[in-house]
């Protein structure tokens, strides 16, 4: 039987639509790292260099805070298995630009730096964004007196797989 | 013209080992595990040289050196370390060419930017913090006429350094030049994606150091990386990289309780006001050209001026001279002294910031130049190549958001001063900015206005040994290539001293 793409819980008070989604090659690599590791966590990074990139923790490495949003709670166990929650954080302030998106953490070749568990296996996680067709993209937007009328085109409202 | 040869081809100014150990203890020593990886060039994306995986066990072998070289090197006097750091500087310079070409086979930029930054800079750096560490004074007190204060500056002992893969030699300079020069010893890991161009140069300079001074342990963040950074015995962590290892970095270092200095990068705006173009003279020429510097290293600089800032009645004139420019950035062989754009230093880079082109895409921002992947055929075909990117926003957009790290602007408009420095500061960063205007006034209060660490007045991308870098908000902590340097490897050491014969009288 083939990988599922699996799809994040929802984590965030309030909200109804998942944010966050795997794709069956990222589900295989969780898997085999946890095997290897034991539980795991993500913490999307930002800033230089490997920034953009989720990073892969053993589950508690990484200390988070009120200073963090947890995006959601992926189960990567396979059917009729026992239950292996992986969560899925961002800095708070990080998160206030993201908001408007749908990730979706994907896997590639390469080598990344920081200290994510997939480095040694020659690949990288690496995320792909939709606009949420639930969200309004760019809301508490102050400059949108700025924008030139003929920059921004009508966002493409693309729907989360 | 010149195009350098290929590395180990005839001609060539290097030739690479096939295979590279940690150095240690003034030797190679080969990998406690026997692993090694691969390194490859970003220039056709193909392996060149094989590279130690070292593990926990090579960080403390590493550990072990440099607390064995710590004392004496610490007691050393300012004068017999400057003048080590001046003759590292003496050789470098002697072998710009070789460690150049280097340095473009592991990181993948044009060879034009090793040949006349990255290696010269290095040279310069060593020179500074050597007479800066000769300059410093310690300071004392007269407190009263009989109790002097003196305050001496003593190295912190053994440090770590982690490096990241963006101007891998300049950026292990900036950080061990004034670790050296304050009398620390140092167990440095380079990046992953380039970690044989620094171990070229520890070729060259090594015989200079007492063994066990410097000590360059590869591998992976998590199997060599962490085991350092987490260490109890180190007395400092230096990094450069991204927040969320920023941070790990930083709770680390809390367990130990130990300082940290941390260099997380930044989406740094570069602000044109209309004033610019009120002549096409050569002002206006070099404001031109201050916009294009987004391409600049390929974009891979943690302050590339990613956020260009343009007032409203120049935007469409300015941004059309400038996307003109942009269109004619020269893209191809590295080893080429005419390209002046070369690789990304990385597959999975180029990947993502082709993720980036898609989502700035998805959220309507207009493209004006470029956009995809840059296949320039032959020997480079496999290469890591992205066309030089400019989009047109808003700055809420994640295109103007988050740091992607390759060629890809994000430009936008603004009113007046206020909605410049409004925009400009709407950011989690604070590392670079850049302000231009014939208006002085202007210039200066755009530049103290903005929440960053370097402003660039009426320029852009100039690192010269001596001025002050490093970020405000979420770029980081520290600064670095200033003499303010020395003193995030110093220890403070108070001697208060009685010269009263008469007791105190309390007891």
């Amino acid at each position: 039987m083939s990988t599922p793409t699996i799809t994040a819980s929802v984590t965030i008070a309030g909200e109804t639509v998942p944010r966050v989604e795997l794709t069956p090659v990222a589900v295989d690599l969780l898997r085999s790292l946890w095997e290897e590791h034991g539980p795991l966590m993500f913490h999307q990074s930002g800033g230089c260099c490997d920034g953009s990139s989720p990073m892969l923790f053993m589950a508690g490495e990484f200390i988070t805070s009120d200073q963090d949003v947890r995006l959601g709670q992926f189960d990567i166990a396979p059917a009729n298995e026992p239950s292996q929650p992986l969560d899925f954080w961002m800095s708070a302030e990080q998160f206030n630009y993201w908001s408007h998106t749908f990730l979706t953490v994907d896997v590639v070749p390469g080598r990344g730096s920081g200290f994510s568990a997939e480095a040694p296996r020659g690949v990288r996680f690496l995320i792909r964004s939709e606009l949420m067709t639930t969200m309004t993209p760019f809301a508490g937007s102050a400059e949108t007196d700025t924008v030139q009328e003929d920059a921004v085109a009508t966002p493409s409202k693309a729907v989360p797989a | 013209m010149t195009v350098y040869s290929v590395p180990g081809t005839p001609g060539s100014k290097v030739t690479f080992k096939s295979r590279y150990e940690n150095w240690i203890g003034g030797e190679w020593v080969a990998p406690v595990k026997g692993q090694y990886f691969e390194d490859i060039t970003p220039v056709t994306g193909k392996p060149f040289a094989e590279v130690a995986r070292g593990t926990a066990e090579d960080i403390d072998l590493a550990l072990d050196a440099a607390h064995k070289a710590a004392p004496a090197w610490g007691k050393t006097s300012p004068a017999e370390r400057a003048s080590v750091l001046n003759k590292i500087a003496d050789l470098i310079d002697a072998n710009v060419e070789m460690l150049a070409v280097a340095e473009t086979w592991d990181n993948g930029k044009a060879v034009r930017e090793t040949i006349n930054a990255d290696i010269p800079l290095a040279a310069d750096h060593f020179r500074y913090f050597a007479s800066a560490i000769r300059a410093q004074d310690g300071d004392h007190a007269q407190l009263d006429g009989d109790t002097v204060s003196y305050q001496f500056h003593e190295p912190l002992g053994v440090v770590g350094q982690i490096i990241p893969w963006n101007f891998p030699i300049l950026m292990a300079v900036w950080k061990l030049a004034p670790a050296l020069a304050a009398g620390n010893a140092i167990v440095l890991k380079p990046a992953e994606q380039t970690p044989v161009s620094i171990l070229v140069l520890m070729e060259l300079i090594g015989d200079i150091l007492p063994p066990g001074v410097v000590n360059v342990v590869n591998g992976f963040g998590l199997e060599a990386g962490k085991p350092l950074a987490s260490s109890n015995r180190i007395r400092k962590i230096a990094f450069t990289g991204e927040t969320t290892t920023g941070r790990l970095i930083l709770q680390y270092a809390s367990a130990n309780i130990i300082p940290s200095t941390v260099e997380l990068g930044g989406k740094s705006p570069n602000i044109f006001f209309s004033d610019v173009a009120e002549e096409k003279d050569a002002f206006y020429d070099k404001a031109q050209e201050g916009f294009v510097l987004f391409a600049f290293n390929q974009g891979e600089v943690c302050t590339a001026p990613s956020r260009a800032l343009l007032q409203k009645p120049i935007y469409d004139s300015f941004l059309g001279d400038a996307v003109t420019r942009a269109r004619k950035i020269i893209q191809g062989n590295p080893l080429d002294t005419d390209t002046q754009m070369g690789a990304q230093a990385s597959n999975d880079q180029l990947e993502k910031i082709l993720s980036y082109i898609d989502i700035g895409t998805k959220e309507g921002a207009k493209l004006a130049l470029g956009g995809e992947r840059a296949d320039l055929g032959g020997d480079l075909t496999d290469g890591y190549y992205v066309q030089p990117t400019i989009f047109e926003g808003h700055n809420k957009m994640r295109l103007f958001q988050e740091e992607i790290f390759g060629p890809v602007l994000a430009v936008t408009s603004f009113t007046d001063y206020d909605d410049a420095i409004s925009i400009a500061n709407d950011t989690i960063y604070g590392l670079g900015a850049g302000v231009w205007s014939r208006n002085g006034n202007v210039a200066y209060r755009a530049g103290r206005d903005i929440q960053a660490g370097r402003v660039w007045v009426n320029n852009y991308h100039a690192y010269p040994a001596g001025a002050a870098f490093g970020g405000y908000k979420s770029s980081g902590i520290g600064r670095e290539n200033n003499k303010l340097a020395l003193g995030h490897y110093q220890q403070t050491k108070n001697l208060l001293v009685s010269y009263s014969e008469n007791k105190l009288g309390f007891f």
